[in-house]
């Protein structure tokens, strides 16, 4: 699966931009049933999502679903809706426990066999937004095989520990260390949250530079035109981009000679080493294709 | 009616009752080389120090020897607040002139009255590059007995210059006119910015009237027409709406869909290779053709590429690239807001050029047969790459031709900005309602969806897929779009029954609009 930089965030109840959110250039759409919907409009969102679903070419663009909590009357109903359309992911927000997760995961099992997908198709991304939550994050990303990647959400986060959310969000860094280890010592994707000023770019791009900076693979757009900066910020140094370079042909030099050990620059890499340096080459690449 | 097709399959009739012959389009190139005579305005001698100033409107058009039957033009730079096209209309109507043709510049939402005129007789015929709301309506139900004429803005020049359009009375609003007649859109409390249609009309209008709110005991030292040209100085007490005429300056766009639009566009144009130092460039005056300018600006700025003009209907944001040297010169027919009229004003490379300078295609070289990048907006676009700017998915009249198949032919590289649909409607088409721009002069289409390149620039495409462009056959487009919105059903028109005949910029017929219910 190529690099999930940006995920846009896709009010359920809002046809227009559901029509168009694929053509924007995120990497992801997150199509949302939850805080971007009023409570009134909860079930007619439901019903665009999975008619949407239905009828657009999403293209290469991966789709995920928010559903509503555990903890609302929603929740259920959104799975069944959705499930059986086989987005990619659906986004379970306010995990607090591996509980959260387990509870959906078996709903969503029962679901697919009742519809005769394979058992596990649909991947979770498990959003983080409670105090609780953070602490628990590696035990929620291991609570289930489909969990796919570990997403802050700062906005609810910030509000549950009490504290405002400054321009330099130092307030988070902890809590996105937390995440973005647990996240990948378990290999899954690590996903920041959004950046609430739709007009800042720049400080948009700086706080994703220090995510990515971080640890993250991937940040959420709440408007299309976040998404260029996203990407920017995901584009590699130059120099970075010649490491990598020296290292991916060390690894394929080593590998058509059958050499176990990969050597650059005089110093011996292991796998993890060239695994980033593949990704590093597929960002570069991406941001050059993108003008960026 | 006898019809023929024209070279790009569309029925053109061979005469027009009122009209007289129609020459079908042949060819965007056709009329190259051709020597034309050009009419000339009659000289008139007055008397020394003759006063020119008049306060009654009734008075100036009895002096200007307008009569039944004779052709008046205004000029639109007044945009939607121009009261003085009615008035002046509503004066002849009570000397009981009727039977006119009316041929503005353009005609705005500023005219619905024109359609009462139509109604009531004081109008007969209308030359125009555009007609919205109302007056359209009107057109397209066929209450006019003879069919309007669109022309483009260059095609109008052309059409003054040779006489197919030939002023009786032009009918000037003069933002600031001095006791000789000298007069100027870039000052005054209805300061619009350039004359450039005015400066057209002056030039050849048999007697021309100025119309001002703003009389200047002081000879004018900024002058856009200049006094030998105006025969009559008719002072009222406004030019019309002042909040409509001072509009604000265009913004960019915030919507994503034509910001989406926008980039790729921008990407398309780098992919061309034409963006370098020397770059020559106009875009329009909102929405995804404005927007470009955005990423245009940033381009050259960060690269450090300096153009050599810019020009057409100008925006503030153009003005603005102009100030930080981005382009040597901007040559500007029409001002788009208010913002530009300063700009105008301080810098001697913001260019007061008139009608025939910027797009008559048979002077001897006009500036935007020196393009190199146009983009432009459209209704809807066709598989053959035809451009409709003028009549909406109902076959309504609902637009202007502007200077859109002027820059399109003179420019290297034309590109077309569009939503793929509106309201559920689809903006390709298998055959557009109306062509005003003819799809040989069309380079590329770009939507939110894909790009499409025009196949006889196929090194055009590959460049852009090198760039990362979502490059689409337009037909594949077309289907692709379709599956979302569904096929329209064909507007049902009238078939004996023309409307409007669109006017190429060369003065042939390139497209017949006919008669629909609405």
């Amino acid at each position: 699966m190529r690099p999930v930089r940006s995920m846009l965030y896709v009010p359920g109840n809002s046809p227009g931009m559901l029509q168009h959110c694929a053509t924007f250039g995120a990497d992801s759409v997150l199509l949302d049933l939850e805080d971007a919907v009023a409570l009134s409009e909860k079930d007619a969102a439901r019903d665009l999502v999975c008619e949407m679903l239905k009828v657009l070419d999403f293209g290469s663009v991966v789709v995920t679903v928010r559903v509503n909590g555990a903890d609302t009357e929603f929740f259920q109903e959104d799975l069944r809706a959705v499930v059986p359309l086989r987005p990619h992911a659906v986004r379970i927000p306010k995990c607090s426990s591996p509980e959260d997760v387990i509870l959906a995961d078996r709903l969503m099992g029962r679901i697919e066999e009742e519809h005769g997908l394979p058992v596990g198709s649909v991947r979770i991304h498990a959003m983080l937004e409670t105090a609780r939550g953070v602490v628990n994050a590696l035990e929620i990303g291991r609570s289930s095989p489909r969990v796919e990647a570990l997403t802050l959400g700062g906005q609810d986060l910030t509000a549950d520990m009490g504290v405002s959310k400054t321009r330099e969000s130092w307030e988070l860094f902890v809590a996105r260390s937390q995440v973005a280890l647990a996240a990948r010592s378990l290999g899954l994707q690590a996903l920041d949250t959004v950046w609430a000023d739709v007009d800042d770019h720049q400080g948009l791009y700086e706080e994703a530079r220090r995510v990515v900076g971080l640890g993250f693979t991937g940040k959420a757009a709440i408007h299309p035109s976040q998404i260029e900066w996203i990407h920017r910020a995901f584009v590699p140094e130059l120099s970075e981009v010649e490491r990598a370079r020296r290292i991916v042909d060390a690894a394929c030099r080593a590998h058509a000679e059958g050499k176990g050990v990969v050597s650059v620059d005089g110093r011996m890499v292991d796998a993890p080493v060239v695994r980033r340096a593949e990704n590093t080459l597929r960002l570069w690449e991406m941001g050059e294709v993108e003008g960026l | 009616m006898r019809f023929v097709e024209n070279a790009i399959g569309r029925p053109v009739p061979l005469e027009v009752p009122g009209f007289g012959a129609v020459i079908p389009y042949g060819g965007p190139f056709c009329r190259l080389g051709e020597e034309v005579p050009r009419v000339s305005p009659p000289m008139r001698g007055y008397p020394a120090r003759r006063d020119k100033v008049t306060h009654d409107v009734e008075e100036a058009i009895r002096r200007s020897g307008l009569e039944s039957g004779m052709t008046v033009s205004f000029h639109h730079h007044l945009r939607n607040g121009d009261a003085v096209l009615c008035r002046v209309l509503e004066a002849c109507e009570r000397l009981g002139i009727r039977d006119l043709t009316l041929a503005p510049s353009s005609l705005t939402d500023a005219h619905e009255e024109v359609s009462g005129f139509v109604r009531r007789g004081v109008v007969r015929m209308i030359h125009t590059s555009g007609v919205r709301g109302e007056v359209g309506k009107a057109i397209s139900r066929g209450e006019l007995e003879v069919p309007v004429v669109i022309h483009s803005h260059g095609g109008r020049a052309r059409a003054i210059e040779e006489g197919s359009i030939r002023i009786d009375v032009a009918f000037l609003g003069a933002p600031k006119c001095d006791r000789m007649g000298n007069f100027t859109g870039m000052l005054g409390r209805s300061a619009c910015g350039s004359l450039g249609y005015a400066q057209q009309d002056a030039r050849y209008a048999r007697h021309v009237v100025a119309v001002t709110d703003d009389l200047s005991e002081d000879p004018l030292g900024v002058v856009s027409v200049p006094q030998y040209l105006v025969d009559q100085v008719l002072v009222v007490d406004s030019l019309g709406d002042p909040q409509k005429i001072a509009t604000g300056a265009a913004r960019i766009t915030r919507n994503p869909v034509d910001l989406k639009i926008a980039r790729d566009a921008f990407r398309l144009i780098l992919a061309s290779g034409l963006m370098e130092d020397g770059v020559s460039f106009q875009v329009g005056a909102g929405g995804a053709s404005l927007a470009v300018a955005r990423y245009v600006r940033e381009h050259m700025s960060a690269k450090g590429i300096r153009g050599s003009f810019g020009c057409g209907g100008v925006t503030g944001y153009m003005a603005q690239m102009l100030e930080e040297g981005l382009f040597r010169v901007l040559y500007d027919v029409q001002s788009f807001d208010a913002s530009v009229t300063g700009s105008m004003l301080r810098n001697r490379n913001h260019v007061e050029i008139d009608q025939s300078w910027y797009a008559n295609p048979l002077n001897r070289g006009c500036v935007v047969n020196h393009l190199d990048v146009v983009v432009l907006a459209a209704l809807e676009v066709d598989v053959d790459f035809n451009v409709n700017v003028l009549t909406g998915h109902d076959g309504v009249l609902r637009g202007a031709s502007g200077g859109h198949c002027d820059t399109a032919a003179g420019s290297k590289l034309s590109v077309v900005v569009l939503p793929s649909f509106r309201g559920g409607v689809p903006s390709i088409r298998e055959r557009v309602g109306c062509v005003v721009t003819p799809g040989e002069t069309v380079d590329a289409i770009v939507t939110e969806r894909g790009v499409c390149v025009n196949p006889r620039c196929g090194e055009l495409a590959e460049s852009a897929r090198r760039m990362g462009l979502c490059v689409k056959d337009i037909r594949e487009l077309k289907e692709e779009v379709e599956r979302l919105t569904g096929v329209p059903r064909e507007v049902e028109e009238d078939r004996s029954r023309v409307v409007a005949l669109v006017e190429y910029r060369d003065g042939s017929v390139i497209d017949t609009v006919f008669r629909v219910d609405c």
